[in-house]
Protein backbone atom coordinates (compact mmCIF):
# COMPACT_ATOMS: atom_id res chain seq x y z
CA UNK A 1 0.00 0.00 0.00
CA UNK A 2 2.47 2.27 1.21
CA UNK A 3 4.50 3.63 -1.99
CA UNK A 4 8.17 5.36 -1.32
CA UNK A 5 7.14 8.76 -2.13
CA UNK A 6 4.25 10.28 -0.05
CA UNK A 7 1.94 11.91 -1.73
CA UNK A 8 1.48 14.55 1.22
CA UNK A 9 3.54 15.92 3.67
CA UNK A 10 3.99 18.62 5.85
CA UNK A 11 7.79 19.82 7.50
CA UNK A 12 7.72 21.53 10.89
CA UNK A 13 4.22 23.09 10.06
CA UNK A 14 2.74 25.22 13.36
CA UNK A 15 -0.12 27.29 13.96
CA UNK A 16 -0.29 29.65 16.83
CA UNK A 17 -3.41 31.47 17.76
CA UNK A 18 -2.20 34.54 19.80
CA UNK A 19 -0.32 32.82 22.46
CA UNK A 20 -1.74 29.65 22.12
CA UNK A 21 0.00 26.69 19.97
CA UNK A 22 -2.87 24.79 18.54
CA UNK A 23 -0.19 22.93 16.61
CA UNK A 24 3.29 22.51 17.04
CA UNK A 25 5.76 22.07 14.49
CA UNK A 26 4.55 19.16 13.04
CA UNK A 27 6.17 16.38 9.99
CA UNK A 28 3.60 14.08 8.82
CA UNK A 29 3.23 11.97 5.85
CA UNK A 30 0.46 10.76 3.78
CA UNK A 31 0.91 7.49 1.46
CA UNK A 32 -1.00 7.18 -1.90
CA UNK A 33 -4.28 5.50 -1.28
CA UNK A 34 -4.08 4.94 2.81
CA UNK A 35 -6.82 5.50 5.21
CA UNK A 36 -5.14 7.02 8.02
CA UNK A 37 -7.05 7.71 11.20
CA UNK A 38 -6.22 10.87 13.20
CA UNK A 39 -7.36 10.76 16.70
CA UNK A 40 -6.73 12.37 20.25
CA UNK A 41 -8.61 13.71 22.86
CA UNK A 42 -10.90 17.16 22.15
CA UNK A 43 -8.65 20.47 20.99
CA UNK A 44 -5.76 18.55 20.26
CA UNK A 45 -5.12 20.12 16.99
CA UNK A 46 -6.30 16.98 14.19
CA UNK A 47 -9.05 19.83 12.99
CA UNK A 48 -6.30 22.61 12.89
CA UNK A 49 -3.93 20.34 11.31
CA UNK A 50 -6.30 19.00 8.44
CA UNK A 51 -7.43 22.23 8.21
CA UNK A 52 -3.95 23.71 7.50
CA UNK A 53 -3.63 20.86 5.30
CA UNK A 54 -6.52 21.94 2.82
CA UNK A 55 -6.18 25.40 3.04
CA UNK A 56 -8.34 26.47 5.39
CA UNK A 57 -6.47 27.91 7.46
CA UNK A 58 -2.92 29.65 7.34
CA UNK A 59 0.10 28.28 8.95
CA UNK A 60 1.92 30.28 11.18
CA UNK A 61 4.77 27.99 10.03
CA UNK A 62 6.37 25.35 8.44
CA UNK A 63 5.44 24.16 4.98
CA UNK A 64 3.42 21.90 2.90
CA UNK A 65 4.18 19.44 0.10
CA UNK A 66 1.84 17.56 -2.07
CA UNK A 67 3.27 15.24 -4.61
CA UNK A 68 6.69 16.59 -4.90
CA UNK A 69 5.16 20.29 -5.29
CA UNK A 70 5.43 23.13 -2.22
CA UNK A 71 1.13 24.02 -1.65
CA UNK A 72 1.60 26.28 1.53
CA UNK A 73 0.82 29.30 -0.19
CA UNK A 74 -2.02 28.69 -2.46
CA UNK A 75 -5.68 29.40 -1.50
CA UNK A 76 -7.71 26.76 -0.56
CA UNK A 77 -9.60 26.64 -3.65
CA UNK A 78 -6.54 26.10 -5.51
CA UNK A 79 -5.76 22.76 -3.79
CA UNK A 80 -9.19 21.93 -4.34
CA UNK A 81 -8.38 22.20 -7.98
CA UNK A 82 -4.90 19.76 -7.16
CA UNK A 83 -7.68 17.14 -5.68
CA UNK A 84 -7.26 18.15 -1.45
CA UNK A 85 -10.62 18.20 -0.57
CA UNK A 86 -12.25 18.70 2.72
CA UNK A 87 -15.64 17.44 4.59
CA UNK A 88 -16.87 19.50 6.74
CA UNK A 89 -17.33 18.56 10.40
CA UNK A 90 -20.79 19.74 10.85
CA UNK A 91 -23.22 18.73 7.92
CA UNK A 92 -22.91 21.55 5.18
CA UNK A 93 -24.92 21.07 2.16
CA UNK A 94 -26.29 23.54 0.08
CA UNK A 95 -29.90 23.30 2.35
CA UNK A 96 -32.38 24.87 0.24
CA UNK A 97 -30.96 23.83 -3.12
CA UNK A 98 -32.04 20.57 -4.60
CA UNK A 99 -29.49 16.85 -4.05
CA UNK A 100 -28.68 17.39 -7.27
CA UNK A 101 -28.27 20.92 -7.77
CA UNK A 102 -25.85 19.97 -4.77
CA UNK A 103 -23.39 17.51 -6.33
CA UNK A 104 -23.51 19.29 -9.92
CA UNK A 105 -21.65 22.22 -7.78
CA UNK A 106 -19.03 19.71 -7.43
CA UNK A 107 -19.11 17.99 -10.66
CA UNK A 108 -18.96 20.97 -12.72
CA UNK A 109 -15.80 22.36 -11.51
CA UNK A 110 -13.57 19.88 -13.25
CA UNK A 111 -15.48 20.54 -16.16
CA UNK A 112 -14.79 24.45 -16.34
CA UNK A 113 -11.53 23.64 -15.86
CA UNK A 114 -11.66 24.53 -19.89
CA UNK A 115 -12.58 28.15 -20.21
CA UNK A 116 -14.90 27.45 -22.69
CA UNK A 117 -17.17 25.57 -20.47
CA UNK A 118 -18.05 28.81 -19.12
CA UNK A 119 -20.23 30.04 -21.28
CA UNK A 120 -22.22 26.70 -21.39
CA UNK A 121 -21.94 23.19 -20.07
CA UNK A 122 -22.84 19.84 -21.58
CA UNK A 123 -25.67 19.91 -19.03
CA UNK A 124 -25.26 15.28 -20.19
CA UNK A 125 -22.15 15.56 -19.21
CA UNK A 126 -22.69 17.38 -15.75
CA UNK A 127 -25.91 15.05 -15.29
CA UNK A 128 -23.37 11.71 -16.13
CA UNK A 129 -21.12 12.52 -13.31
CA UNK A 130 -23.69 13.69 -11.08
CA UNK A 131 -25.06 10.50 -11.69
CA UNK A 132 -21.71 8.66 -10.79
CA UNK A 133 -21.36 10.34 -7.71
CA UNK A 134 -24.99 9.56 -6.63
CA UNK A 135 -23.90 5.60 -6.97
CA UNK A 136 -20.53 5.85 -5.49
CA UNK A 137 -22.69 6.62 -2.25
CA UNK A 138 -25.79 4.54 -3.29
CA UNK A 139 -27.93 7.42 -3.37
CA UNK A 140 -31.06 7.32 -5.92
CA UNK A 141 -34.25 8.85 -6.51
CA UNK A 142 -33.62 12.12 -4.21
CA UNK A 143 -32.15 14.13 -7.16
CA UNK A 144 -35.36 17.26 -7.12
CA UNK A 145 -35.43 17.17 -2.84
CA UNK A 146 -34.09 19.74 -1.51
CA UNK A 147 -31.13 18.91 0.30
CA UNK A 148 -31.92 20.70 3.66
CA UNK A 149 -35.06 18.26 3.76
CA UNK A 150 -33.17 15.10 3.52
CA UNK A 151 -32.58 12.82 6.66
CA UNK A 152 -29.45 13.55 8.63
CA UNK A 153 -27.55 10.13 6.91
CA UNK A 154 -28.26 11.11 3.49
CA UNK A 155 -27.14 14.52 4.08
CA UNK A 156 -23.94 13.63 4.83
CA UNK A 157 -23.84 10.64 2.10
CA UNK A 158 -24.70 13.71 -0.14
CA UNK A 159 -21.42 15.74 1.36
CA UNK A 160 -19.35 12.62 0.47
CA UNK A 161 -20.86 12.15 -3.10
CA UNK A 162 -19.61 15.98 -3.65
CA UNK A 163 -16.71 15.22 -2.35
CA UNK A 164 -16.19 12.73 -4.92
CA UNK A 165 -17.75 14.29 -7.50
CA UNK A 166 -14.49 16.77 -7.39
CA UNK A 167 -12.39 13.45 -7.91
CA UNK A 168 -9.92 14.04 -4.81
CA UNK A 169 -6.68 12.37 -4.42
CA UNK A 170 -6.85 13.31 -0.80
CA UNK A 171 -10.10 13.29 0.96
CA UNK A 172 -10.13 14.43 4.69
CA UNK A 173 -13.32 13.49 6.74
CA UNK A 174 -13.60 15.67 9.57
CA UNK A 175 -15.66 13.66 12.10
CA UNK A 176 -17.76 11.82 10.06
CA UNK A 177 -19.83 9.31 11.78
CA UNK A 178 -21.34 12.04 13.89
CA UNK A 179 -24.61 12.11 14.03
CA UNK A 180 -25.14 8.43 11.97
CA UNK A 181 -26.69 5.19 13.23
CA UNK A 182 -25.19 2.05 13.43
CA UNK A 183 -26.18 0.47 10.39
CA UNK A 184 -25.40 3.87 8.84
CA UNK A 185 -21.51 4.09 10.29
CA UNK A 186 -21.22 0.37 9.03
CA UNK A 187 -22.19 1.58 5.67
CA UNK A 188 -19.66 4.64 5.28
CA UNK A 189 -17.15 2.06 6.58
CA UNK A 190 -17.46 0.09 3.50
CA UNK A 191 -17.84 3.00 1.72
CA UNK A 192 -14.77 4.26 2.72
CA UNK A 193 -13.04 1.35 2.65
CA UNK A 194 -14.03 0.95 -1.28
CA UNK A 195 -12.37 4.73 -2.01
CA UNK A 196 -9.06 3.76 -0.49
CA UNK A 197 -6.73 3.00 -3.04
CA UNK A 198 -7.04 5.48 -5.69
CA UNK A 199 -8.27 7.91 -2.71
CA UNK A 200 -5.96 8.54 0.68
CA UNK A 201 -8.14 9.31 3.10
CA UNK A 202 -7.45 11.38 6.21
CA UNK A 203 -10.16 10.48 8.91
CA UNK A 204 -10.69 12.67 11.75
CA UNK A 205 -12.74 10.60 14.12
CA UNK A 206 -13.65 10.95 18.17
CA UNK A 207 -15.43 6.91 17.20
CA UNK A 208 -12.69 4.48 18.36
CA UNK A 209 -14.39 1.16 17.06
CA UNK A 210 -14.82 2.90 13.38
CA UNK A 211 -10.96 4.27 12.66
CA UNK A 212 -9.16 1.04 14.54
CA UNK A 213 -11.38 -1.33 11.96
CA UNK A 214 -10.81 1.58 8.85
CA UNK A 215 -6.94 2.92 8.99
CA UNK A 216 -4.16 1.14 7.44
CA UNK A 217 -2.01 3.30 10.15
CA UNK A 218 -3.18 5.89 12.68
CA UNK A 219 -1.80 9.44 13.97
CA UNK A 220 -2.80 10.13 17.62
CA UNK A 221 -2.24 13.35 18.67
CA UNK A 222 -2.61 15.19 21.73
CA UNK A 223 -2.08 19.12 22.79
CA UNK A 224 -0.73 19.95 19.25
CA UNK A 225 2.10 17.57 19.00
CA UNK A 226 2.00 14.14 17.20
CA UNK A 227 2.93 11.51 20.48
CA UNK A 228 2.49 8.53 18.76
CA UNK A 229 2.08 6.87 14.95
CA UNK A 230 1.73 3.44 13.69
CA UNK A 231 -0.54 0.12 12.98
CA UNK A 232 -3.88 0.47 14.68
CA UNK A 233 -2.51 -2.51 16.96
CA UNK A 234 0.26 -0.87 17.57
CA UNK A 235 -1.00 2.45 18.43
CA UNK A 236 -4.30 0.22 20.66
CA UNK A 237 -1.25 -1.30 22.63
CA UNK A 238 0.86 2.29 22.77
CA UNK A 239 1.61 3.05 26.78
CA UNK A 240 1.90 6.50 25.68
CA UNK A 241 -1.51 6.85 23.63
CA UNK A 242 -3.56 4.46 26.79
CA UNK A 243 -2.50 7.05 29.55
CA UNK A 244 -3.80 10.05 26.89
CA UNK A 245 -6.75 8.16 26.65
CA UNK A 246 -7.44 6.83 30.17
CA UNK A 247 -5.66 9.34 32.23
CA UNK A 248 -3.66 5.65 33.48
CA UNK A 249 -0.34 7.28 35.29
CA UNK A 250 2.52 7.56 34.24
CA UNK B 1 -30.82 22.64 -13.87
CA UNK B 2 -33.26 19.75 -13.45
CA UNK B 3 -37.00 20.43 -13.99
CA UNK B 4 -38.99 20.72 -17.40
CA UNK B 5 -36.03 21.53 -19.53
CA UNK B 6 -35.48 24.59 -21.37
CA UNK B 7 -38.65 25.04 -23.41
CA UNK B 8 -41.33 26.45 -21.07
CA UNK B 9 -38.52 28.57 -19.42
CA UNK B 10 -38.03 30.37 -22.52
CA UNK B 11 -41.44 30.50 -23.67
CA UNK B 12 -42.38 32.28 -20.51
CA UNK B 13 -39.69 34.64 -20.98
CA UNK B 14 -40.55 35.47 -24.55
CA UNK B 15 -44.09 35.55 -23.77
CA UNK B 16 -43.45 38.50 -21.73
CA UNK B 17 -41.38 39.98 -24.15
CA UNK B 18 -44.32 39.21 -26.67
CA UNK B 19 -47.07 41.07 -24.28
CA UNK B 20 -44.48 44.01 -23.96
CA UNK B 21 -44.31 44.12 -27.79
CA UNK B 22 -47.83 44.27 -28.23
CA UNK B 23 -48.85 46.34 -25.33
CA UNK B 24 -47.28 49.83 -27.38
CA UNK B 25 -50.32 49.00 -29.98
CA UNK B 26 -52.79 48.82 -27.12
CA UNK B 27 -51.91 51.33 -24.67
CA UNK B 28 -53.10 55.15 -24.59
CA UNK B 29 -49.67 57.57 -25.47
CA UNK B 30 -49.40 58.34 -21.64
CA UNK B 31 -49.26 54.76 -20.51
CA UNK B 32 -47.02 53.78 -23.09
CA UNK B 33 -44.43 56.50 -21.31
CA UNK B 34 -44.64 54.93 -18.01
CA UNK B 35 -43.97 51.64 -19.57
CA UNK B 36 -41.16 53.04 -21.02
CA UNK B 37 -39.92 53.98 -17.82
CA UNK B 38 -40.87 50.93 -16.20
CA UNK B 39 -38.88 48.95 -18.78
CA UNK B 40 -35.56 51.13 -18.18
CA UNK B 41 -36.10 50.67 -14.07
CA UNK B 42 -36.26 47.10 -14.60
CA UNK B 43 -33.41 46.86 -16.55
CA UNK B 44 -31.83 48.81 -13.62
CA UNK B 45 -33.39 46.00 -10.96
CA UNK B 46 -32.50 42.97 -13.67
CA UNK B 47 -28.80 44.36 -12.76
CA UNK B 48 -29.27 45.11 -9.07
CA UNK B 49 -30.55 41.51 -8.76
CA UNK B 50 -27.93 39.66 -10.09
CA UNK B 51 -26.28 40.56 -6.78
CA UNK B 52 -28.76 40.52 -4.64
CA UNK B 53 -30.36 37.79 -5.64
CA UNK B 54 -28.30 35.43 -7.15
CA UNK B 55 -25.30 36.58 -5.39
CA UNK B 56 -26.67 37.22 -1.95
CA UNK B 57 -24.39 40.35 -1.69
CA UNK B 58 -27.01 43.31 -0.76
CA UNK B 59 -25.48 47.17 -1.81
CA UNK B 60 -26.91 50.16 -0.88
CA UNK B 61 -25.17 52.66 -4.09
CA UNK B 62 -26.06 50.96 -7.15
CA UNK B 63 -26.68 54.63 -7.98
CA UNK B 64 -23.45 55.11 -8.52
CA UNK B 65 -23.52 52.44 -11.36
CA UNK B 66 -27.00 53.74 -13.16
CA UNK B 67 -25.25 57.62 -12.89
CA UNK B 68 -21.90 56.19 -14.23
CA UNK B 69 -23.88 54.97 -17.21
CA UNK B 70 -25.85 57.89 -17.35
CA UNK B 71 -22.53 60.40 -16.97
CA UNK B 72 -20.98 59.16 -19.25
CA UNK B 73 -22.84 59.20 -21.84
CA UNK B 74 -24.88 62.03 -21.43
CA UNK B 75 -22.05 64.23 -20.51
CA UNK B 76 -20.36 62.65 -23.75
CA UNK B 77 -23.64 63.51 -25.63
CA UNK B 78 -23.25 67.49 -24.20
CA UNK B 79 -19.99 68.14 -24.66
CA UNK B 80 -18.93 66.05 -27.54
CA UNK B 81 -21.43 65.31 -29.60
CA UNK B 82 -21.31 62.08 -29.43
CA UNK B 83 -24.01 59.86 -31.37
CA UNK B 84 -26.57 57.23 -29.30
CA UNK B 85 -24.17 54.49 -30.44
CA UNK B 86 -20.98 55.69 -29.10
CA UNK B 87 -22.60 57.90 -25.55
CA UNK B 88 -24.21 53.85 -25.20
CA UNK B 89 -21.13 52.10 -25.48
CA UNK B 90 -19.02 54.35 -23.60
CA UNK B 91 -21.58 54.50 -20.94
CA UNK B 92 -21.72 51.19 -20.65
CA UNK B 93 -17.82 50.45 -20.40
CA UNK B 94 -17.41 53.52 -17.76
CA UNK B 95 -20.38 51.37 -15.19
CA UNK B 96 -18.28 48.24 -15.49
CA UNK B 97 -15.12 49.95 -14.74
CA UNK B 98 -16.63 51.87 -11.63
CA UNK B 99 -18.35 48.32 -10.60
CA UNK B 100 -14.94 46.23 -11.28
CA UNK B 101 -12.63 49.30 -9.24
CA UNK B 102 -15.68 49.16 -6.20
CA UNK B 103 -15.76 45.68 -6.32
CA UNK B 104 -11.84 45.35 -5.38
CA UNK B 105 -12.14 47.37 -2.55
CA UNK B 106 -15.66 46.78 -1.21
CA UNK B 107 -15.71 43.12 -1.63
CA UNK B 108 -12.92 42.89 1.32
CA UNK B 109 -16.21 43.19 3.32
CA UNK B 110 -19.66 41.66 3.59
CA UNK B 111 -22.90 41.72 4.84
CA UNK B 112 -23.66 45.00 6.75
CA UNK B 113 -20.31 46.40 6.12
CA UNK B 114 -20.49 45.73 2.64
CA UNK B 115 -23.78 47.52 2.62
CA UNK B 116 -22.04 50.17 4.17
CA UNK B 117 -19.17 50.15 1.98
CA UNK B 118 -21.15 50.55 -1.19
CA UNK B 119 -23.61 53.27 0.08
CA UNK B 120 -20.39 55.28 1.41
CA UNK B 121 -19.06 55.27 -2.42
CA UNK B 122 -22.27 56.03 -3.69
CA UNK B 123 -22.40 58.83 -1.72
CA UNK B 124 -19.10 59.98 -2.52
CA UNK B 125 -20.10 59.98 -6.52
CA UNK B 126 -23.35 61.81 -5.60
CA UNK B 127 -21.51 64.76 -4.09
CA UNK B 128 -19.06 64.83 -6.96
CA UNK B 129 -21.79 65.36 -9.27
CA UNK B 130 -22.87 68.18 -7.18
CA UNK B 131 -19.28 69.52 -6.42
CA UNK B 132 -18.51 69.72 -10.34
CA UNK B 133 -21.86 71.25 -10.81
CA UNK B 134 -20.10 73.57 -13.33
CA UNK B 135 -20.03 70.52 -15.46
CA UNK B 136 -22.55 68.44 -14.88
CA UNK B 137 -25.15 71.05 -14.41
CA UNK B 138 -25.88 69.49 -10.62
CA UNK B 139 -29.19 69.42 -9.10
CA UNK B 140 -30.35 71.33 -12.00
CA UNK B 141 -29.01 68.44 -14.63
CA UNK B 142 -28.48 68.77 -18.30
CA UNK B 143 -31.08 68.66 -21.26
CA UNK B 144 -29.87 67.00 -24.20
CA UNK B 145 -32.59 68.19 -26.46
CA UNK B 146 -31.07 69.22 -29.84
CA UNK B 147 -27.61 68.43 -28.65
CA UNK B 148 -28.53 64.10 -29.62
CA UNK B 149 -28.35 63.46 -32.54
CA UNK B 150 -30.31 60.42 -34.26
CA UNK B 151 -29.87 56.78 -34.12
CA UNK B 152 -28.87 56.01 -37.78
CA UNK B 153 -30.06 52.61 -38.49
CA UNK B 154 -30.28 50.68 -42.02
CA UNK B 155 -31.02 54.16 -43.23
CA UNK B 156 -32.93 55.35 -41.45
CA UNK B 157 -32.75 58.59 -38.76
CA UNK B 158 -34.85 57.59 -35.69
CA UNK B 159 -34.97 60.52 -33.12
CA UNK B 160 -34.94 58.58 -29.67
CA UNK B 161 -37.66 61.51 -28.66
CA UNK B 162 -40.56 59.87 -30.92
CA UNK B 163 -42.48 58.00 -29.01
CA UNK B 164 -42.43 54.65 -30.83
CA UNK B 165 -38.57 55.00 -31.26
CA UNK B 166 -38.67 55.43 -27.51
CA UNK B 167 -40.83 52.65 -26.75
CA UNK B 168 -39.17 49.93 -28.98
CA UNK B 169 -35.54 51.36 -27.84
CA UNK B 170 -36.58 50.86 -24.37
CA UNK B 171 -37.38 47.40 -25.30
CA UNK B 172 -34.56 46.05 -26.74
CA UNK B 173 -32.80 47.34 -23.96
CA UNK B 174 -34.61 45.22 -21.48
CA UNK B 175 -35.07 42.27 -23.56
CA UNK B 176 -31.32 42.33 -23.68
CA UNK B 177 -30.81 42.48 -19.87
CA UNK B 178 -33.85 39.90 -19.31
CA UNK B 179 -32.83 37.18 -21.57
CA UNK B 180 -29.04 38.02 -19.98
CA UNK B 181 -30.13 37.42 -16.89
CA UNK B 182 -31.93 34.01 -17.48
CA UNK B 183 -29.15 32.55 -19.60
CA UNK B 184 -26.73 33.93 -16.28
CA UNK B 185 -29.02 32.36 -14.07
CA UNK B 186 -29.24 28.51 -15.99
CA UNK B 187 -25.03 28.95 -17.06
CA UNK B 188 -22.53 26.94 -14.92
CA UNK B 189 -21.78 30.50 -13.49
CA UNK B 190 -24.65 30.94 -12.54
CA UNK B 191 -25.18 27.91 -10.37
CA UNK B 192 -21.77 29.18 -8.79
CA UNK B 193 -23.09 32.52 -8.12
CA UNK B 194 -26.11 30.59 -6.65
CA UNK B 195 -23.73 28.35 -4.49
CA UNK B 196 -21.71 31.54 -3.20
CA UNK B 197 -24.91 33.12 -2.17
CA UNK B 198 -26.42 29.26 0.03
CA UNK B 199 -22.82 29.29 1.71
CA UNK B 200 -19.60 31.24 0.86
CA UNK B 201 -17.19 29.01 2.62
CA UNK B 202 -18.56 25.67 1.37
CA UNK B 203 -18.14 26.96 -2.11
CA UNK B 204 -14.86 27.45 -1.68
CA UNK B 205 -14.05 24.03 -0.71
CA UNK B 206 -15.70 23.04 -3.49
CA UNK B 207 -12.67 24.77 -5.43
CA UNK B 208 -13.85 27.66 -6.58
CA UNK B 209 -12.54 31.36 -6.13
CA UNK B 210 -15.30 33.17 -4.74
CA UNK B 211 -14.14 36.42 -4.41
CA UNK B 212 -13.37 36.30 -8.08
CA UNK B 213 -17.26 34.90 -8.85
CA UNK B 214 -18.46 37.93 -6.85
CA UNK B 215 -15.93 40.53 -8.74
CA UNK B 216 -17.71 38.64 -11.85
CA UNK B 217 -21.50 39.42 -10.27
CA UNK B 218 -20.61 42.58 -9.37
CA UNK B 219 -19.13 44.02 -12.35
CA UNK B 220 -22.05 42.35 -14.21
CA UNK B 221 -24.71 43.51 -11.80
CA UNK B 222 -23.10 47.41 -12.21
CA UNK B 223 -22.48 46.77 -16.36
CA UNK B 224 -26.27 46.12 -16.37
CA UNK B 225 -27.61 48.94 -13.79
CA UNK B 226 -25.20 51.08 -16.21
CA UNK B 227 -27.14 50.13 -19.08
CA UNK B 228 -30.36 51.07 -17.69
CA UNK B 229 -28.67 54.57 -16.63
CA UNK B 230 -27.23 54.99 -20.63
CA UNK B 231 -30.67 53.86 -21.70
CA UNK B 232 -32.72 56.91 -19.28
CA UNK B 233 -30.35 59.97 -20.06
CA UNK B 234 -30.85 58.88 -24.30
CA UNK B 235 -34.23 58.39 -24.05
CA UNK B 236 -35.34 61.05 -21.63
CA UNK B 237 -32.63 63.48 -22.75
CA UNK B 238 -31.95 64.06 -19.40
CA UNK B 239 -29.20 63.82 -16.51
CA UNK B 240 -29.24 65.11 -13.22
CA UNK B 241 -27.55 64.13 -9.60
CA UNK B 242 -30.68 62.85 -8.17
CA UNK B 243 -30.24 59.54 -9.75
CA UNK B 244 -26.77 59.25 -8.28
CA UNK B 245 -28.95 60.06 -4.94
CA UNK B 246 -29.24 57.25 -2.71
CA UNK B 247 -33.11 57.74 -3.19
CA UNK B 248 -32.01 55.61 -6.36
CA UNK B 249 -29.80 52.96 -4.61
CA UNK B 250 -33.18 52.31 -2.68
CA UNK B 251 -35.30 51.77 -5.49
CA UNK B 252 -34.14 49.36 -7.38
CA UNK B 253 -33.53 47.33 -4.10
CA UNK B 254 -36.99 47.75 -3.06
CA UNK B 255 -38.22 46.88 -6.71
CA UNK B 256 -36.36 43.39 -6.37
CA UNK B 257 -37.54 42.27 -3.06
CA UNK B 258 -40.68 43.58 -4.13
CA UNK B 259 -40.82 41.21 -7.21
CA UNK B 260 -38.46 38.76 -5.75
CA UNK B 261 -35.21 38.42 -5.73
CA UNK B 262 -33.18 35.73 -7.32
CA UNK B 263 -35.95 35.12 -9.66
CA UNK B 264 -35.85 36.18 -13.29
CA UNK B 265 -38.90 37.74 -13.56
CA UNK B 266 -39.30 39.27 -9.91
CA UNK B 267 -37.35 42.81 -11.48
CA UNK B 268 -40.00 43.33 -14.06
CA UNK B 269 -42.80 42.57 -11.90
CA UNK B 270 -41.69 44.89 -8.98
CA UNK B 271 -40.27 47.58 -10.78
CA UNK B 272 -44.31 47.77 -12.58
CA UNK B 273 -46.02 47.22 -9.39
CA UNK B 274 -44.09 50.15 -7.59
CA UNK B 275 -44.28 52.54 -10.25
CA UNK B 276 -48.00 52.34 -10.60
CA UNK B 277 -48.23 52.22 -7.24
CA UNK B 278 -46.32 55.41 -6.95
CA UNK B 279 -47.95 56.89 -9.50
CA UNK B 280 -51.43 56.51 -7.84
CA UNK B 281 -50.08 57.37 -4.66
CA UNK B 282 -48.80 61.00 -5.69
CA UNK B 283 -52.08 61.92 -7.43
CA UNK B 284 -53.50 61.43 -3.97
CA UNK B 285 -50.74 63.16 -1.37
CA UNK B 286 -47.25 64.81 -1.81
CA UNK B 287 -45.86 62.45 0.89
CA UNK B 288 -45.88 59.67 -1.79
CA UNK B 289 -42.46 58.52 -0.41
CA UNK B 290 -44.51 56.85 2.64
CA UNK B 291 -45.78 54.68 0.01
CA UNK B 292 -42.29 53.36 -0.69
CA UNK B 293 -41.77 53.51 3.16
CA UNK B 294 -44.77 51.11 3.71
CA UNK B 295 -44.46 48.99 0.87
CA UNK B 296 -40.57 47.98 2.32
CA UNK B 297 -41.58 47.17 5.35
CA UNK B 298 -44.81 45.05 4.50
CA UNK B 299 -42.59 43.23 1.70
CA UNK B 300 -40.22 42.07 4.69
CA UNK B 301 -42.83 41.52 7.23
CA UNK B 302 -45.08 39.64 5.09
CA UNK B 303 -43.60 38.63 1.68
CA UNK B 304 -40.21 37.81 1.92
CA UNK B 305 -39.70 35.82 -1.58
CA UNK B 306 -41.82 38.51 -3.23
CA UNK B 307 -44.57 38.78 -6.13
CA UNK B 308 -42.49 35.86 -8.12
CA UNK B 309 -40.44 34.09 -5.53
CA UNK B 310 -43.81 33.37 -3.88
CA UNK B 311 -45.65 32.13 -7.57
CA UNK B 312 -42.66 30.00 -7.75
CA UNK B 313 -42.85 28.45 -4.58
CA UNK B 314 -46.76 28.11 -5.06
CA UNK B 315 -47.16 27.05 -8.28
CA UNK B 316 -44.36 27.14 -10.98
CA UNK B 317 -41.08 25.48 -9.37
CA UNK B 318 -39.11 25.12 -12.11
CA UNK B 319 -39.14 29.11 -12.79
CA UNK B 320 -35.74 30.15 -12.82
Amino acid sequence: MAALTPILETIALRRAFGGLVAVQPVDFRLNHGEIRGIIGPNGAGKTTLVSMICGRIRPSSGRIVFRQRDITRLRADERVSLGIVYTFQLVSVFKSLTAYENVAVAAQRRLLASPGNYLRLNRQMVTRHVRAAFADVGLHGIDARPAGALPYGHQRLLEIAMALALRPRVLALDEPTQGLAPQEVDALGALIRSMAGSVAVLLIEHNMRFVLDLSHSVTVMDRGSIIAQGTPQEVERNPVVQRVYLGLPC
Amino acid sequence: MNGPGDRPILAVHLAILLLLLVLQFVLPPFQQGMLVRIMVFATYAIGYNVLLGYTGLMSLGHAMFFAAGMYATGLAVYYLGAGPGAGFALGLLASVILATIIGAITLRTSGVSFLIATMMFAQVIYVTTLYFSRITGGDQGLVLTGRLRPLHLAGHHLSLAAPAVRYNAALIVFALAFLLSLWLARSPVGRVLVAVRENEDRTRMLGYNTTAYKLFALAASGGIAGMAGCTYTLLFSYLGSSFASILYSIYPLLWTLLGGAGTTIGPLAGTALMTYAIDIASGLTDSYLIVVGVALVLIIMKFPAGVAGSVRAKWLGWLP
